[in-house]
């Protein structure tokens, strides 16, 4: 026990943002999953009868899935130690002055400016597994922009939930999407109207704060036809005592003409299991990008997916993991190709040190009658030392003649000619690491809202330090 | 004290790190203000010397020393090497790629200074700005990524432009004019005559046609790792007409 106790004194320590604050929850489900506590979950939440049967219906799933055999190592993840549900506030807050102190510093700790809580029309913060702030921009409303979390969205607009809850991706997809449909809690329901373009990004920040807390955010983004939106979504969590799970599930619908961004900076702590499910369904002219960034967790299992479902569809995944100590990041992305004269990218770029394995995972399908269709796919890794290691596992299943398809890949590791040539100019070791690091990621990080971009590059140059030379 | 300023290589001996010897003994002194023309043929260790002076890792030093100001330099890293005041200029400069040029250069230079004084960004962005503008530059260099995608001429003046914004002590020039065509020549050469006259240079070089435009003080012909002769233009003129054959066989 003494050991322990050290060793997580020492993440502790090691983890920039390991704090976190004094549990305050109020309901809580006991530890472990049955049947009981999924009923407990959706009877706290005074759900509808069809979202109860959905969750049981989804435990069943979950229980007679297999661990998924391939990928990273999953079997430390003891389901019976987990805590499924923790509502840390029985009240809803509307304005940011009704927020809780203890709640605030948390945010303050995280570094979000005063600057960027007014330019952030909505911030939707999910503290434990809640949503406990919302509060959305007044235009936005006379749009009719619906954001919401989903447990209010789901209260609200039990109609438009249920037309589309689990359609993009249904409860069997695969265990974590059918453990996350059990016992969902949080995320965010947005709907934009017809031909409302949503200009500034809708923000949220998620973070996990009890030890053992498993979180299950469901995500559910409509975007009617010829509206557009960009969401972001970034987390930075505090370190536990034992492994944490976090399985999450985001489903998008890009209508007709739509176009939707997902942009996410995931920098879970280094004990987290970070097994997430996203997919977006395109329809006719419908753009659908996802901009996804792994720096944290101890493991990432994530291959955001675009459905080319209509005529002339776009899809786009720009993919961007940084596996340090101890992590492993199999990440990538997948494009279904289902309608003639789409088009998809994937770009993929890892970054691997310190005995960290990144992997990029992707599948491009065509099906037969996609006619005219393009799909491209780019992996680079970067490789920092010899304790690191990359792998690729692309998946290409084309049964259409008349498409392009290409496929580049890269493995390079640091050069010594670059290190040197930078180094000659007065920059040490690390220094000169770190700008060969961003500048390989900016083709991603660019992409990027500017604030993101700026926490990105600090990010890696303080995970930089001290682990060079 | 300045007067007594300068780059002393004495006995270097050096190799690949896999245990090939290149350099067998090369002396050298470089007094600040002084231009040193190296010249030799093909293979005769002149890249090598160059390498091994700035600290590239894939050379090891077996033998010799290699001192600025009475400072050891022989163990130092690249990055101390260059605080101290030594610079190379590349004769094939690295890409980087999406590492800002100008971004890039000004942490080098704050990298530099010793009274902790950073230069601004306003301030920096000038000088580049007109140093660049001197050297033809066509595009603007600080919004572009190091060394990428630029031509064969770009690069080697971006070199001469590194060189004229960090102001080293001494510099070594790795063939500075290789691969470039007569205009492209001719700025390099008057950038590199232009700078400032305390600098000591070691000019590597093929050919003599540079030397119109920079006048060496000293030319030393460097064979089979070893400066084989050392004399003012007028050798450099010799070897133009005649080759390096007579030294070869010696």
């Amino acid at each position: 026990m003494q050991t322990l106790t050290q060793e997580t004194a020492k993440k502790a320590k090691d983890y920039k943002f390991g704090f976190h604050k004094k549990d305050k929850s109020v309901f809580k489900t006991p530890k472990g999953l049955s049947r009981s506590v999924v009923e407990a979950i959706s009877h706290y939440k005074n759900e509808p009868e069809w979202m109860r049967d959905f969750r049981l219906s989804a435990l069943m799933t979950f229980e007679q899935k297999q661990m998924p055999t391939w990928g990273a190592d999953l079997s430390t993840i003891s389901f019976d130690e987990l805590y499924y549900y923790i509502n840390p506030s029985d009240k809803k807050f509307h304005k940011w002055d009704e927020v809780p102190k203890e709640i605030k510093e948390t945010y303050d700790k995280i570094g979000i400016p005063e600057a960027e809580k007014k330019f952030l029309a909505g911030v939707g913060a999910q503290y434990d597994s809640e949503m406990i702030y919302h509060n959305l921009k007044n235009q936005w409303e006379k749009q009719g922009v619906i954001f919401l979390g989903m447990d209010d969205g789901l209260k609200k607009h039990p109609d438009l939930v249920r037309q589309y809850f689990g359609t993009v991706i249904p409860s069997a997809d695969n265990k974590f999407a059918a453990l996350n449909s059990a016992v969902w809690s949080g995320g965010s329901f947005i709907y934009v109207p017809k031909g409302v373009n949503v200009t500034i990004p809708l923000q949220a920040y998620f973070r996990i704060n009890a030890a053992n807390m498993g979180q299950f955010e469901r995500t559910l983004i409509i975007a009617d036809e010829g509206s557009s939106v960009h969401y972001v979504e970034g987390c930075t969590a505090p370190i536990y005592s034992t492994d944490s799970l976090h399985a999450a599930v985001v489903e998008i619908v890009v209508k007709k003409g739509a176009r939707v961004r997902y942009t996410t900076i995931q920098n879970w702590s280094n004990n987290v299991y970070n097994l997430v499910t996203k997919r977006m369904l395109v329809d006719e002219d419908g753009i659908g990008e996802w901009i996804d960034g792994n720096l944290g967790s101890k493991i990432t299992m994530k291959y955001p997916s675009c459905i080319l479902n209509g005529k002339g569809a776009k899809g786009e995944v720009l993919s961007l993991a940084f596996a340090g100590k101890g992590q492993h990041l199999d990440s990538g992305g997948k494009m279904i190709h289902l309608a003639p004269y789409t088009t998809g990218t994937i770009t993929s770029k890892s970054v691997s040190m310190g005995t960290g394995r990144s992997s990029y995972r992707g599948m491009v399908k065509i099906v037969n009658g996609a006619r005219g269709s393009k799909s491209f796919v780019r992996c680079d890794a970067l490789i920092l030392d010899e304790l690191s290691r990359s792998d690729t596992y692309p998946v290409n299943i084309i049964n259409e003649h008349d498409v392009t398809m290409g496929h580049e890949a890269s493995v390079s590791k640091v050069g010594e000619d670059q290190l040197f040539y930078l180094m000659s100019r007065g920059l040490d070791e690390t220094q000169a690491t770190s700008l060969i690091v961003n500048g390989f990621i900016e083709p991603i990080v660019k992409e990027l809202p500017l604030e993101y971009a700026v926490e990105l590059n600090r990010l890696i140059n303080l995970s930089m330090e001290g682990s060079v030379g | 004290m300045k007067k007594r300023d300068k780059l002393k290589i004495s006995n270097l001996h050096a190799g690949t790190i896999d245990g090939k010897n290149i350099l067998q003994g090369v002396n050298l002194e470089v007094g600040m203000g002084e231009i040193h023309a190296v010249m030799g043929p093909n293979g005769s260790g002149k890249s090598t010397l160059a390498q091994v002076l700035m600290g590239h890792p894939g050379y090891k030093i077996t033998k010799g020393k290699i001192s600025l100001n009475n400072k050891d330099l022989t163990k130092l890293a690249p990055n101390e090497r260059a605080k101290e005041g030594l610079f190379l200029g590349f004769q094939y400069p690295v890409e980087v790629a999406g590492v800002n040029y100008a971004g890039f250069l000004r942490m080098a230079v704050n990298e530099r200074t010793t009274n902790g004084n950073k230069i601004s960004p306003i301030a920096f962005r000038k000088d580049l700005g007109e140093k660049a503008k001197k050297l033809a530059f066509i595009d603007d260099i600080s919004i572009r990524s190091v060394n990428e995608g630029f031509s064969g001429g770009e690069k080697k003046k971006s070199e001469i432009l590194q060189l004229s914004i960090l102001k080293p002590k001494f510099a070594v020039l790795d063939e500075p004019d290789s691969g470039l065509d007569v205009d492209a020549l001719r700025y390099i050469a008057k950038a590199i005559a232009k700078l400032d006259t305390s600098l000591g240079l070691i000019l590597i070089t093929h050919y003599q046609r540079i030397l119109n435009y920079i006048k060496p003080n000293y030319v030393h012909i460097l064979v089979s790792g070893k400066i084989a002769k050392t004399g003012d233009v007028k050798l450099a003129k010799s070897i133009e007409k005649n080759g390096y054959e007579k030294y070869i066989k010696n």
